[in-house]
This record gives C-alpha cells, structure tokens and sequence, in this order.
C-alpha cells in the first residue's frame, strides 16, 4: 500500500509556549482529510506530548508523519541527551522535569505513556548523549 | 445539556463562548496537563486551575467541551482571544474544583 501523505514539522526547542503548533497543524489536516473525531484526538495528543518532551529534554527536534491507507506514523527525532532507561521513563509518574516545567502543569510523568495509550504501536530507539527516535504507528479501521 | 446551558444553570462568568451549542457529557477536573490528556474524554467539561497557553492547547487537542476555571482564575487578555480564535469556551467560576465537581456531578 503506497505512502501518500508526509508532513514534516519541526519543533522548537526554545519555545516552550508556542510548543503544540506542530501539533495543531497534524489535527487541522487530520479532519481536512475526514477522519473519525476519536482518531485525530489520539493522534493529535500523542503528537503534542512528543512535542512537549522534545522541548522539554532535547532542545527541541523534527517531526515527520506518514499518512498510508491503512495507518498513520509519526516520527519523533531530537539530538537530546538520550533516554538512559526507557523501562522507567515509560512508568507513569516518573518524570526527570524541572519545578519550572511542572508549574506550567507539565512534568506530571505521563507523556510517554499516553503516548502509548493513545497509539497502537509505539517503539523507542534512545542512545544516551546522542537522542531518541519516537515511531509511533495508529491504524485506520 | 449545552456548554450555554450550564454557564446560564449555574451562573458561571463566561470569558469566551464561541461553541454555546456544544454538548456537554461529563465532566474531568485535574490540572497536571499529561493526566487530563490522559483521562478526560471528548465533550466533558474540564476544571482546572491552570490557566495559561498551554492549557488552552490541552483543551483544544483532547476535545474538552468547555474548561471551567475554578477559584476565580482568570485567562489573560491575549488568551481569551486565542480560545475564542480556537473555538474553545472558556467559564469562570470563583468555587472551588471539588464545589464545582459537586455541583455538575448530577447535571452533567
């Protein structure tokens, strides 16, 4: 089945406000294309924690979405310090985010496992000091 | 019950409403922005306390119906003009989460 979609997003690491335009744009075009309401809601909020931890703990990064027939993938890319243990990054609560993220109401220790809950595939490729790739796979029904 | 229905119900100050039709089912009250991403549901109306741009992008992706501002928090000017630009309604209430929670509970 052939690639018929890709958008490319980057993420800016220096700006923690405007952190989520990436993730509006993907649920703009997401409903342009006609997809159900639950489907780009998941997508969209998969999409934002990823932008949030790229601004978060790697200086921001790039992201790229695929949009096939059957599924949508989006990849995740930063040149962040790594991921030393993804077993426990992936428990909720556990989170590494400074006081002054979590007074933003971020930092709670759930990005990555909503990221998770809301894909149905999700795959972590993280080497420390050099970054972490995020694939995150949904199928359309 | 509509997003307008129950400001009017429950005469909650209204910052912006530019979706008064929506429908309201339920309702989420937390203000750890990953736990709301996590757990409420499209078309509930959430309270928080958290009131800056980020919330107003947590709304907008998990498809919340309204937030509701609890204990007389207020959104800056500029972004009750983002939520309005955006299509999300925002109340404003000076109870408490857990009084607001009580109230709507059996409402919505």
């Amino acid at each position: 089945m052939g690639e018929y979609l890709n958008f490319h997003y980057d993420v800016d690491g220096e700006n923690f406000v405007s952190a989520g335009q990436a993730s509006v744009e993907l649920k703009k075009t997401l409903r342009r294309l006609g997809l159900p309401p639950e489907t780009i809601r998941r997508l969209s909020i998969a999409m934002y924690e990823g932008e949030i931890n790229m601004v978060i703990h790697a200086g921001g990064g790039e992201a790229d979405v695929d949009i096939y027939e059957d599924k949508i993938v989006i990849v995740l890319k930063d040149h962040g310090p790594g991921i030393a243990d993804i077993a426990l990054a992936m428990q909720e609560g556990y989170s590494t985010a400074t006081e002054g993220v979590r007074s933003l109401g971020f930092g709670a220790g759930m990005g990555l496992p909503n990221m998770k809950r809301y894909t149905d595939e999700m795959q972590i490729d993280s080497t420390v000091g050099e970054g972490t790739t995020v694939t995150m796979t949904v199928y359309l029904s | 019950m509509t997003v307008k229905e129950l400001s009017d119900s429950f005469g909650f100050s209204v910052l912006t409403m530019p979706e008064p039709e929506r429908e309201v089912r339920g309702g989420y009250a937390g203000d750890l922005l990953s736990w709301v991403m996590g757990r409420a549901e499209a078309d509930q109306v959430w309270i928080t306390i958290m009131s800056n741009v980020n919330t107003l992008a947590v709304a907008s992706l998990s498809d919340v119906s309204a937030v509701l501002l609890a204990e007389g928090v207020t959104l800056e000017p500029a972004l009750i003009e983002t939520a309005e630009q955006k299509g999300i309604n925002v109340l404003r209430s000076g109870d408490s989460a857990f009084r607001l929670a009580a109230l709507l509970g059996p409402a919505v």
